[in-house]
């Protein structure tokens, strides 16, 4: 499977240095939205993320003759990234984010439960709205709505996919700090789920 | 259930759940978190909606990007080409 997947990166780096164009589209489709979520950490507004990432991609093209493969494609784009990005938030003067992870955020509300137990335990989800288009817009909407740290850390985790190490790597935090980011995340959307489906269709 | 000092409160456990899909609990803090859900419908259902949740988010395809960005993109792609 790693060396399917490598190939396949492979084949993609081939074809950028090739000039075809559906090569850069496809890494475009495969990263913009997690790469703008990681810049958004970074910088100011949306607008100077959008302008990071583009910088980025510029990096990306410029640099992919000299790509050696030490790391994965993927790690190497997100490291361009972040580093741009900071680059960039410093000349903002934003105090980057990562020195604390501000105060507790209870998983569930505490009037869920009386004396530690569940007062109002979780019910059980309809199993056929799961699926559908408005749960994944409930969903989308949810993580749209969540601090910065916490977007980037479940999009990366989550839609992405990655492994716990690659987006602590690529965020620069400690394995503590990933885990609480990712434990809100996905409690907020959770939450967001069950306000949802615990309506009547 | 019956609760000793011992035992995890529900409102614990929620908050430990990511730890525990993690692996990232120590031996005993696990072992209780298992005591637990042995005996704890509400906890059960909680669990299993955090596992609803984390595979329905992985379903998610990446949003679109949007065609002037993706207008954008593409005429650095043909610049940095010629």
């Amino acid at each position: 499977m790693e060396h399917a997947l490598q190939l396949e990166e492979m084949q993609l780096v081939e074809a950028l240095r090739g000039g075809d164009e559906r090569a850069f589209e496809q890494l475009i489709r495969m990263y913009q939205t997690a790469l703008l979520r990681v810049v958004q950490m970074y910088v100011s507004s949306r607008a100077v993320a959008e302008e990071v990432v583009q910088e980025t991609w510029v990096a990306v093209l410029n640099g992919i003759d000299r790509f050696e493969g030490r790391s994965s494609l993927k790690t190497w784009i997100f490291r361009i990234a972040a580093n741009r990005a900071k680059t960039r938030g410093e000349r903002e003067g934003r105090i980057l984010p990562f020195s604390s992870l501000g105060p507790p955020e209870p998983a569930v509300e505490g009037d869920r439960f009386d004396h530690g137990h569940w007062a109002s335990p979780p019910t059980d989800w309809p199993e056929q709205r799961l699926l559908g288009q408005e749960t994944q817009t409930v969903i989308e909407n949810a993580i749209e709505m969540l601090p910065d740290t916490q977007r980037a850390v479940i999009t990366l985790r989550d839609v992405q996919g990655w492994s716990a190490d690659e987006v602590r790597n690529a965020l620069e935090l400690s394995e503590t700090n990933q885990r609480v980011l990712l434990h809100r995340a996905r409690s907020k959307v959770r939450r967001a789920l069950e306000e949802y489906l615990g309506e009547s269709p | 259930m019956t609760q000793t000092t011992e035992e995890l409160s529900c409102q614990e456990l929620v908050e430990l759940v990511t730890d525990y899909l993690e692996g990232a609990l120590p031996r005993d803090e696990r072992a209780r978190f298992d005591a637990h859900l042995e005996l704890c419908d509400g906890c059960n259902g909680y669990l299993e909606q955090m596992r609803v949740t984390i595979e329905l988010v992985g379903r998610l395809t990446p949003r679109d990007v949007t065609p002037e960005a993706e207008a954008a993109l593409l005429g650095v792609f043909r610049d940095w080409k010629n």
